[in-house]
């Protein structure tokens, strides 16, 4: 009995060594490791030539707001289009414009308008509008206040107005919650309602999702935040601006101020498989999931 | 005979290829993350990162200071409240509890330490931010150091009672029997004896729990606001700094990481660097206390 745990030490020693020894080895001699990274890169890089031939892959990264939507339309794409595999990761909308433009991956994803420094940068940037998607401006269920032009929420969120009373509330100050810096939807917040000049109130609390802003706002009175049309439920007083509701018919037809695109951009014209999978996004098809996802359709 | 010579030798090996790895995995996140960091400081500057207070990746102004004093107040504050009632449980787990109260006190205090950080933050959430928001201050939004202080004081609760509980049973017993020999009472002795004598061990627990307190993350989301601005009394009264928002280093490497490409990653790494340096100095202050009072109370005897 006492035999059979020592040797069982033993082995169980030995072993751990071996494993040590190992992980010790990989790590301090790093030339070994360089070429088992470029043998499992390299399948990669023959599948993607081979595309043409019969099964091919299309790659896409990007906004974290279109990659659900993305997936969808992939899943039903690679149902209809057997030998296709479309991978689509998030990363951001910034991620999406460098992938794309620097060929890491077939398309790239942004939830808010290329910028003039991006276009300069990745001249051959072509962009599809996929969808459009809606920026509601929300409040506490308890503010009084249900419409806002513009130009108040402006005011308000560069911290020019600070009190409810000044747009017709309660005398309260106004709790200004916004997106993380690098967001999509604060991006395309900043681009449509503060313009260039006016930046958001440093003041702001800033939460790192959707989901946290709506939280935030639902549970802190006097508050005012942003969200994606796809976020809105009733524990936030979604506001109108300038007496048209937050409503994806008046997001659709125009009238409703704070749209936003979502794009899908690729690095020169599209061939091949991912011209196909474009153009089944903007076919009737594609854009029918579109609207079952809560964002407006383009055509 | 061989076979015991054998696993002599193999357990000496593991024992010390485990030694060397905790090392170079140290050493490995420590080169990593300041290579990165490399080309924030080149391009931006140090002076330009350390001692401007105005954070906006957008338009290239990449300024720490207000993040590095959000940091230090929300430290100061969870320390402010959290060393007294730490070192109350301490001394009463060291000196006055029977044992019987002991084994019941002391798994909870530890239970502490073992409660995830989101649960935390979720409680300030929840409970502390509403009830904050009722204090009648312009401006309060609940969210912010205090609420932040609070929970980060019952987080750092476990580290510096279990350590410093360590400290004031390492003083030897007959310097209480001396003192209580001599006419003084239990609370003299502990006041008068056993604190000076384990103070070392005591200022050591202190500054672990400060270091511990600078590298939480994930609770003080949720409850300090994360807005980019220093620190400062929402009103006259100055005691109202501790309802203004603000933004930890860690909060700020958290916050924007998943959306940050290029200079702005790399800023953020150099947030990472100053956080790995701070916690370092204050690490290696505790063992410097430590190491440094036991040389010279060597010498008093």
């Amino acid at each position: 009995m006492k035999y059979a745990k020592k040797s069982l030490l033993v082995v169980l020693s030995g072993l751990m060594c071996l494993a040590l020894i190992a992980a010790c080895g990989s790590k301090s001699t790093p030339t070994p490791a360089a070429p088992v990274a470029e043998a499992t890169e390299a399948p990669k890089v023959t599948e993607a030539t081979e595309a043409p031939q019969g099964e091919s892959a299309i790659s896409l990264s990007g906004s974290t707001t279109v990659q659900p939507l993305a997936e969808k339309l992939a899943e039903a794409f690679m149902a209809a289009n057997a030998g296709v595999r479309i991978d689509v990761q998030g990363g951001g909308s910034s991620v999406g414009v460098k992938a794309a433009g620097e060929g890491t991956s077939d398309i790239g994803m942004a939830s808010r308008d290329v910028k003039d420094t991006e276009m300069t940068e990745f001249p051959n940037l072509q962009v599809f509008v996929i969808a459009r998607d809606g920026i509601a401006i929300v409040a506490h269920p308890e503010v009084p206040v249900g419409d806002l032009t513009v130009d108040q929420v402006r005011d308000i969120f560069s911290g020019k107005t600070t009190n409810w009373k000044d747009v017709g509330g309660e005398d309260q100050s106004i709790i200004l919650v916004s997106r993380e810096e690098g967001s999509g939807t604060r991006a395309a917040f900043e681009e449509m309602v503060m313009g260039k000049e006016t930046v958001i109130a440093a003041t702001a609390i800033l939460q790192p999702s959707n989901g946290s802003v709506r939280t935030t706002v639902s549970t802190t009175p006097y508050s005012i935040g942003y969200l994606s049309f796809g976020y809105l439920d009733e524990s936030v007083k979604a506001l109108s601006i300038g007496g048209v509701a937050p409503t994806e018919p008046n997001a659709a037809d125009g009238t409703y101020p704070i749209v936003r695109p979502l794009n899908m951009l690729t690095n020169g014209e599209p061939t091949g498989a991912v011209k196909q999978f474009l153009d089944f996004i903007l076919s009737e098809a594609g854009q029918k999931m579109v609207v079952e996802d809560g964002y407006i359709a383009v055509k | 005979m061989s076979g015991r010579m054998i696993v002599d030798k193999a357990v000496k090996v593991v024992l010390f290829a485990s030694a060397i790895i905790s090392i170079l995995i140290v050493l490995a996140i420590g080169f990593f993350i300041f290579r990165e960091s490399l080309d924030a400081w080149a391009k931006i500057g140090i002076s330009e990162m350390l001692f401007k207070s105005v954070w906006r990746p957008g338009q290239d102004q990449y300024g720490i200071l207000a993040m590095i004093v959000g940091s230090v107040s929300v430290t100061f504050g969870a320390i402010l409240m959290g060393v007294p009632l730490a070192l109350g449980c301490a001394i009463f787990l060291a000196e006055i509890a029977p044992a019987g109260v002991q084994s019941i006190v002391r798994p909870a205090v530890q239970l502490l330490a073992g409660i995830p950080s989101v649960v935390y933050g979720l409680f300030g959430l929840v409970i502390l931010v509403p009830m904050i928001r009722k204090l009648n201050v312009p401006g309060n939004s609940g969210f912010g150091l205090l609420a932040s202080s609070i929970v980060l004081a019952v987080m750092i609760l476990p580290t510096i009672a279990s350590i410093a509980e360590d400290a004031i049973r390492a003083v030897p017993e007959n310097y209480r029997q001396g003192s209580l020999a001599l006419g003084a009472t239990k609370w003299q002795t502990i006041t008068k004896v056993v604190l000076p004598a384990g103070k070392s061990g005591i200022i050591a627990a202190i500054i672990l729990g400060i270091g511990r307190a600078l590298g939480e993350t994930m609770a003080m989301i949720m409850v300090i606001g994360n807005s980019v601005i220093m620190p400062k009394p929402l009103t006259a009264n100055p005691l109202t700094f501790f309802l203004s928002q603000a933004r930890t280093l860690t909060g700020n490497i958290a916050v924007e990481i998943n959306y940050a490409t290029g200079l702005h990653a790399n800023a953020l790494f150099a947030t990472g660097v100053v956080l790995f340096a701070l916690i370092m100095i204050i690490n290696a202050s505790a063992r410097w206390i430590i190491t440094h009072d036991q040389r010279s109370s060597e010498k008093a005897r």
